[in-house]
């Protein structure tokens, strides 16, 4: 491709800058009509402006590869729009029809500056077509990795949620489970619990497994490893919140609890903790 | 070289871990140990390792042998302070030890030691003569 004939489309877009935008704009609106409420126009319209001046300073030079110096800031402005539209709530093709609804007015343009010369169009077509293609492709790239970034944020969020560790008495503490026990999990399950033991000086830890639904031999194999280490340390265990299809299972599986004390539920844990430290629970005489 | 304190309470021994054992030196614990049960007639021994921060499968094992030497010696023994990254990796390595009694702390377990020598001192006196 020579140099003239970029030049050229550099030349045009400059020429035709406002009336290129405006048309965009529509194209935009058009295509954007039913998720508007995910963006004000005004913002959109500011978006498109400021990336057509990016464009056509990007493309003063003639250079159309988009890893070049002089595209950063290009770049740079559709990852930007691309992550954002991603975590608001913008569906694939919404964010690329930010690029695509461009072609449109671009090559209404270069029809008619080229209206007599078709060679001429085809080439400039070509080359408008490329880039276009290219940076979109770009924004959805960037449209992937701004979900993923939301996606890695979320499960980081949930394993902090999901691994509380709370003081239920003076050297009694609890660990609800909810969810699936995998090995990253139990190991942050592991160090939370142990943690806490030894900042609270606790001696007895239940570790309730109502909200876990399926235990299997991983799983069984991940709770004596927490009790084991727990038992190490001096504390002991107590696993309650074992419901009847989950205790047939582990039977059946020929899971091996070893001495872990196991209880159906986290009150009767409870019980037997405090009898373990010698506490006791009255209801009083007056009946107040 | 380099030896662990054994300090006599009574009828019982203490042993502090304050630096990082290798392993000559866990080998000359256990030597030691055995040795001041059988001569100080110790009925109860309680060994720290809260300042113990690195364990390998060798530390892990002696921790074992020291406790089961001291059990057929007729001396109870409880491991205390044990971290929670020495308590994980121990597990990961697949050592629970099973024999080793614990206690969060040095206190606790002296507690622990107390109890199971008047259980056992009371259950001596029962015995018929």
């Amino acid at each position: 491709m020579n140099k003239a004939a970029q030049t050229r489309l550099a030349h045009i877009l400059r020429e035709h800058e406002s009336e290129i935008l405006t048309s965009w704009l529509q194209h935009q609106r058009s295509a954007l009509s039913t998720g508007s409420r995910l963006i004000s126009e005004a913002e959109v319209g500011e978006q498109s402006r400021q990336f057509l001046a990016l464009l056509i300073s990007a493309i003063r030079n003639g250079i159309i590869d988009l890893m070049a110096s002089e595209w950063t800031e290009v770049r740079d402005m559709l990852s930007e729009l691309s992550r954002t539209r991603a975590q608001q709530g913008f569906t694939p093709s919404q964010t690329a029809m930010f690029i695509f609804s461009l072609k449109q007015p671009l090559f209404e343009c270069l029809r008619q500056e080229f209206a007599g010369d078709a060679e001429a169009l085809a080439g400039e077509t070509w080359t408008a077509t490329m880039l276009l293609d290219k940076l979109g492709l770009l924004t959805a790239e960037a449209y992937q990795k701004g979900r993923e970034e939301v996606i890695s944020r979320q499960q980081h969020e949930m394993m902090e949620l999901s691994t509380p560790v709370v003081k239920l008495w003076e050297g009694i503490l609890a660990l609800p489970l909810i969810g699936t026990l995998d090995s990253q999990r139990t190991q942050i399950v592991m160090e939370s619990l142990l943690e806490r033991i030894v900042q609270t000086g606790s001696d007895i830890a239940i570790i309730d497994i109502t909200g876990v639904p399926i235990v299997d031999t991983l799983v069984a194999q991940h709770l004596i490893k927490t009790v084991s280490a727990a038992r190490l340390m001096g504390a002991d265990c107590i696993i309650s919140g074992i419901r009847p299809q989950i205790a047939q299972t582990i039977v059946h599986l020929g899971v091996e609890l070893g001495n872990v004390v196991t209880k159906s539920s986290l009150a009767d844990a409870f019980a037997l903790a405090l009898k373990r430290r010698g506490l006791s629970v009255q209801s009083r005489k007056d009946g107040s | 070289m380099e030896r662990i304190p054994i300090l006599k309470m009574g009828e019982l021994l203490l042993v502090t871990i304050q630096v990082d054992m290798h392993d000559r030196m866990a080998l000359a614990l256990q030597d030691d140990l055995s040795e001041r049960i059988v001569a100080n007639g110790a009925r109860g021994v309680l060994i720290d390792i809260s300042a113990l921060e690195v364990v390998d499968s060798f530390i892990g094992r002696m921790l074992g042998n020291i406790a089961a030497i001291s059990d057929v010696l007729d001396a109870k023994t409880v491991v205390v302070g044990m971290r929670p990254a020495v308590a994980i990796t121990l597990v990961e390595l697949g050592m629970t030890l099973q024999r080793v009694r614990t206690a969060l702390d040095v206190e606790k377990g002296m507690e622990l030691l107390h109890a199971s020598l008047r259980e056992a001192g009371s259950s001596n006196h029962n015995a018929p003569i």
